[in-house]
């Protein structure tokens, strides 16, 4: 009994002493980031790749992820209001769940999912392939090149990638309503938004420049620490969208709480 | 091609190719992972124009010594000086200003797989200097052709062989006209014949650029062939630095046996 709770706290105090390093090689891999970011050249060419890369190739998933939650939304919230006689509050509930937390979380989460393997794999194979260490033999920064573009271009892309979840869910959810109940999309945007102003858009919207920043930092960390060859190369990809998926998560919580408290 | 190889060959006179003027010192380098001493106290001078060929068996720490020199990894005690420039506690850009004038080939040549043959030799072009595109593409065609890679500038480095990688890592190494080559195992994983035609090829280049290199191997055959001087390592301590005729004519038990077991 006695070795197993000695076993235990060895393993418990080896955790932590992981996690702390962990946060510390974060954080001084941050650190070197953000000195980048502020130094020329500023590499426009490889942000705008980016840009596309994480961008543009995420539009067809999020897209997707968007109208199926919308779906969702209308077929589920359809019966439990019509339970309670508040079937006209429909639009009004799909459209403020879609834009208030469904569309920011799932969107986050898809890109999590999405980026964070492609960064993380992509990265861990160059620095398992020594060619992060070419780069900077070749007296270029690796995290200006590598890293802070990616992390800049998650950062950007994220609201609008969110925008377009937005639209397509509230669009599908129209879709579902108006198959039981027909109604116009327009009438169906003037119920919805009737207690809603624009403000009420901005902060769930703005908050997942939070989860760009995480996803890029933690694919970015896990990727350029990638060691021991294609297993290690599996492992940051996994470790990544791990990682990045659990902070999204956390920072939504803490995020909704702020929002709610500065903008109630 | 091939004529100037052969007559790379003929003419090469390291006597005359080397001015005696330092410019790599290493001092006592010592570097550990953990608990494992990878070098331990390293001593080492290569003058201007000179080939060093750095020997040892497998993990003496011959290829972390090379990254070391290029700011890849730190030593932990130690002095390496470049050009008269101290490396121990740099300034990055400061070190960045050392790379500029330093080539790298890295052991499995290291190409950026999402970039072409060409796009390989220009990256460091793009980035130190103010070339125009026209003027970039003739510097790597030349580039390209004094390796003999000018037909294959469109394939990506997952489409050309082992040595074939080589050759455009070199072409890389020598874009920014370096003066100083590291070349960490050029042969390593090849056939005699490529092994053969990469040490004719970075004999031509030390001689048509003049550059001082050390060459880590442990292909004797290679350090026979492009080194000036040769230095044995053997648990991070240099066992024995002299000519090649010299160590191969050595009594010390450890260089006898390395010379004994390749022959």
């Amino acid at each position: 009994m006695g070795a197993i709770m000695e076993a235990t706290s060895n393993s418990s105090g080896t955790m932590i002493n992981r996690s702390l390093e962990w946060f510390g090689d974060l954080g001084s891999f941050s650190w070197k980031v953000i000195c980048a970011a502020f130094t020329k050249p500023f590499e426009l060419r490889e942000i705008i790749r980016q840009l596309d890369e994480i961008g543009s190739k995420s539009f067809p998933l999020v897209a997707l992820a968007g109208t199926a939650i919308g779906t969702v939304l209308a077929l589920e919230s359809r019966s439990s209001l019509a339970h309670f006689g508040a079937k006209s509050m429909l639009p009004s509930a799909i459209i403020y769940a879609i834009v208030h937390e469904m569309g920011p979380i799932v969107t986050g989460l898809v890109v999590a999912g999405r980026v964070g393997a492609g960064i993380g794999a992509e990265l861990g194979s160059m620095k398992v392939t020594e060619q992060i260490d070419a780069i900077e033999a070749s007296a270029v920064n690796p995290y200006k090149l590598l890293v802070f573009t990616r992390v800049l271009a998650c950062i950007v892309v994220l609201p609008l990638l969110t925008l377009v979840t937005d639209f397509c869910g509230v669009f599908a959810g129209w879709v579902a309503v108006t198959l039981s109940d027909p109604i116009s999309f327009h009438r169906f945007l003037e119920k919805g938004l009737s207690g809603v102003s624009f403000s009420d858009f901005l902060a769930p919207t703005f908050r997942t420049c939070a989860f760009g920043l995480i996803i890029g930092v933690v694919a970015c960390f896990q990727g350029m620490r990638t060691k021991g060859g294609t297993e290690g190369v599996g492992r940051s990809a996994t470790n990544s969208v791990v990682l990045a998926s659990l902070f999204v998560i956390l920072a939504d919580v803490i995020l909704v709480k702020l929002i709610l408290i500065f903008w109630p | 091609m091939k004529t100037a190889i052969a007559d790379a060959n003929l003419d090469r006179n390291p006597a005359g190719r080397t001015s005696g003027e330092p410019v790599l010192v290493l001092r006592e380098v010592d570097k550990s992972f953990g608990a494992q001493h990878v070098l331990d106290g390293i001593n080492l001078t290569v003058t201007r124009g000179e080939t060093l060929a750095i020997l040892g068996r497998s993990g003496t720490g011959k290829s972390v010594l090379l990254k070391i020199i290029i700011g890849l990894e730190c030593m932990d005690s130690g002095s390496i000086c470049i050009q008269g420039v101290e490396i121990a506690g740099i300034a990055l850009n400061e070190m960045n200003r050392l790379r500029v004038k330093m080539g790298f080939l890295f052991q499995n040549a290291a190409l950026y797989d999402s970039l072409t043959v060409e796009q390989n030799v220009a990256f460091p072009l793009e980035r130190h200097t103010k070339m125009t595109a026209s003027e970039r593409s003739a510097r790597v065609m030349e580039l390209l052709s004094s390796v003999g890679m000018e037909n294959d500038l469109k394939k990506m480095p997952s489409d050309i062989s082992g040595g074939m990688q080589k050759r455009v890592g070199l072409a890389r190494a020598l874009a920014l006209k370096p003066e100083i080559l590291l070349l960490d195992e050029p042969t390593a994983g090849l056939d005699p014949i490529t092994s053969g035609e990469i040490d004719d090829l970075v004999l031509k280049l030390q001689k048509d650029h003049a550059l001082t290199s050390i060459v880590v191997t442990h292909d004797l055959q290679s350090a026979k062939t492009i080194a000036d001087s040769v230095a044995l390592l053997d648990k991070g301590k240099v066992v024995m630095e002299g000519s090649f005729q010299e160590l191969a004519e050595s009594h010390n038990d450890l260089v006898r046996e390395f010379f004994k077991r390749d022959s």
